[in-house]
């Protein structure tokens, strides 16, 4: 079981997040102009990476925001927590 | 390959059992093969056998990282049905189930195929009118389905708690007779046999960690035990698609998940047949040892670890124990998880990509078992004339930019 530390409300345990999945996903702007394959990619493809992973999370049963989180899928140890808008974190090699 | 039979048995009990044949053996690596599979689990070993069997591709091999069925093959809850909502997946999973009820023979191996039936619980009117909708859509496309009420409920499976007090009582179901379970073991041990009789090299401990591309062909395959040449390659890797896609530079829609189950000790034989609810997630049968085999959900995040965390079995031990209050002072054995490969319309991909000669068949996600022998067949055919079978053709990575997906999240969503 994991204990996430919610930027806001601290150190909470697994069952009150929800994950969003990769992040750093950024919604095209110019979004008129995208093709059938440019959707597809932004809308479908991920890199469901092994390793270490910088990726969205909801403290859906608490405060209800989104944040960031580096975390490696294969450990799952956590190494950085950060807002949403924030740069990405240096990650351990 | 020596029969399998009865007299064979005889035979080698006089000998006392120690003169039976290897049921495959451990080749040493070819420099060049004319198709290599990655994966060894029963979708790649059965793509193997089909493609040596029907399409006379005898020089090809199965390269394996740990041992053959160690992965989802091995790990799963053995549930084969075929009752799916729309018709593109009832092509493909009553292709399979057909397979299934003559593959022992086929195999010359009992895969311990018991069609003991399987049935879908609904908790509610909604739910029952979306149980009856998948009914009617099964009916059409010629796979067996019909609905239970309470009483036959009951005879059908005395343990189950029918009692319209509970927090999710029981308004009835839907029943495939012909579903059932299988030994999972012996459906990779069998496919490993059967193409190891027709000259495919099964190789284990043997990890792929690359691709030889030119000009946008596969040319080779990088191994923990050396290089091969190859134009044709077919990864059959479940959980670890995106890794190996990765190789390739490609991406796929697939998010890997943790997926878990658990059995208790053994008892007498107190359920004879398998019952599963999408509502509160949760499903049971027994296994021929007596240990009644229960499965859990995904975790909700991205996952390699193939370990599983303690609220997603705690959740379905509860709904177990409303569902059957029989297991409620049972002691669980063993919990272990297989890491999954979710795709986002809860159907597979089986589909060429942007390199010539390389192949994917994955996004089975928490279902592929019950598809094994149809999956194997069809990609068997896609890989050796390049191009899909009509059974796989809608499952191509084109639909997710053409948007026909084939959601089936109603008849996939309990996870197994
Ligand atoms: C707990 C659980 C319960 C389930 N219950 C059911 C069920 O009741 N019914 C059902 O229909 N389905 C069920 N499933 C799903 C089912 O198990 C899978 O969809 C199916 O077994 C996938 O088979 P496969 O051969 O594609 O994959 P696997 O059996 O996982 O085989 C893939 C193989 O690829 C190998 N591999 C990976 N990377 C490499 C590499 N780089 N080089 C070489 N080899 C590599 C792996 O070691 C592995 O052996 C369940 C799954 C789990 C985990
Ligand atoms: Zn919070």
């Amino acid at each position: 079981m994991l204990l996430l530390d919610c930027p806001w409300c601290g150190p909470r345990s697994e069952e009150e997040f929800s994950c969003g999945g990769e992040g750093h996903i950024v919604r095209p702007t110019a979004s008129a102009e995208m093709d059938d394959q440019a959707w597809g990619d932004y809308v479908f493809m991920r890199t469901n990476t092994k390793g270490m992973q910088l990726e969205r999370w909801r403290h859906a049963n608490g405060c209800g925001r989104w944040f960031n989180m580096a975390r490696s899928t294969t450990t799952h140890e956590i190494v950085a927590v950060y807002k949403v808008g924030d740069d990405k974190p240096e990650l351990p090699k | 390959m020596a029969n399998y039979s009865i007299l064979a048995l005889a035979r080698n009990a006089l000998q006392r059992h120690r003169n039976w044949p290897q049921a495959w053996g451990s080749p040493v690596l070819r420099p060049s093969y004319d198709a290599v599979i990655i994966g060894g689990g029963g979708h790649g070993l059965a793509t193997a056998y089909y493609l040596a069997k029907l399409h006379g591709m005898r020089n090809i091999a199965v390269l394996e990282k740990g041992w053959i069925g160690g992965g989802n093959t091995g790990r799963n809850t053995t549930i084969v049905r075929s009752n799916y909502l729309n018709p593109e997946s009832a092509g493909i999973y009553e292709h399979a189930l057909k397979l299934w009820e003559g593959l022992s023979q086929e195999l010359n191996f009992n895969v311990m195929f018991s069609q003991r039936g399987v049935i879908n619980l609904a908790h509610d009117p909604g739910e029952e009118r979306e149980l009856r909708r998948r009914i009617y859509a099964n009916q059409l496309a010629g796979v067996d389905a019909e609905w239970v009420g309470p009483t036959q409920l009951s005879e059908l499976c005395p343990i189950l708690n029918l009692d319209p007090n509970i927090r999710y009582p029981v308004v009835g179901g839907t029943l495939q007779r012909r579903a059932g379970v299988a030994r999972h073991d012996a459906v990779a041990w069998g496919y490993a046999r059967g193409a190891d009789h027709l000259g495919v090299h099964i190789i284990q401990n043997c990890e792929v960690t690359g691709f030889d591309i030119r000009e946008g062909r596969i040319e080779g395959v990088r191994t923990s035990q050396g290089d091969i040449k190859t134009p044709k390659v077919g990864v059959v890797a479940s959980g670890h698609s995106s890794v190996l896609a990765a190789m390739a530079d490609i991406r796929l829609p697939l998010e890997s998940h943790p997926l878990q189950a658990l059995v208790s000790e053994p008892v007498k034989p107190i359920m004879p047949t398998v019952i599963m609810s999408n509502k509160v997630h949760a499903y049971m049968s027994q296994s021929d040892k007596g240990e009644l085999v229960i499965g859990a959900g995904i975790d909700g995040y991205i996952s390699y670890a193939q370990r599983g965390s303690l609220p997603v079995i705690e959740e379905t031990i509860r709904a177990i124990v409303e569902l059957f209050p029989i297991t409620s002072r049972l002691k669980m054995m063993r919990q272990w998880a297989g890491i999954v490969d979710i795709c986002p319309d809860a159907s597979p991909i089986i589909s060429g990509t942007p390199v010539k000669g390389l192949y994917f068949n994955c996004g089975w996600g928490t279902g592929g078992f019950k598809a094994t022998p149809g999956s194997g067949h069809v990609f068997a055919h896609t890989l050796a004339k390049d191009a899909p079978h009509p059974l796989n053709a809608p499952f191509a990575l084109e639909r997710f930019y053409s948007g026909a997906l084939v959601a089936e999240h109603g008849a996939a969503a309990v996870a197994h």
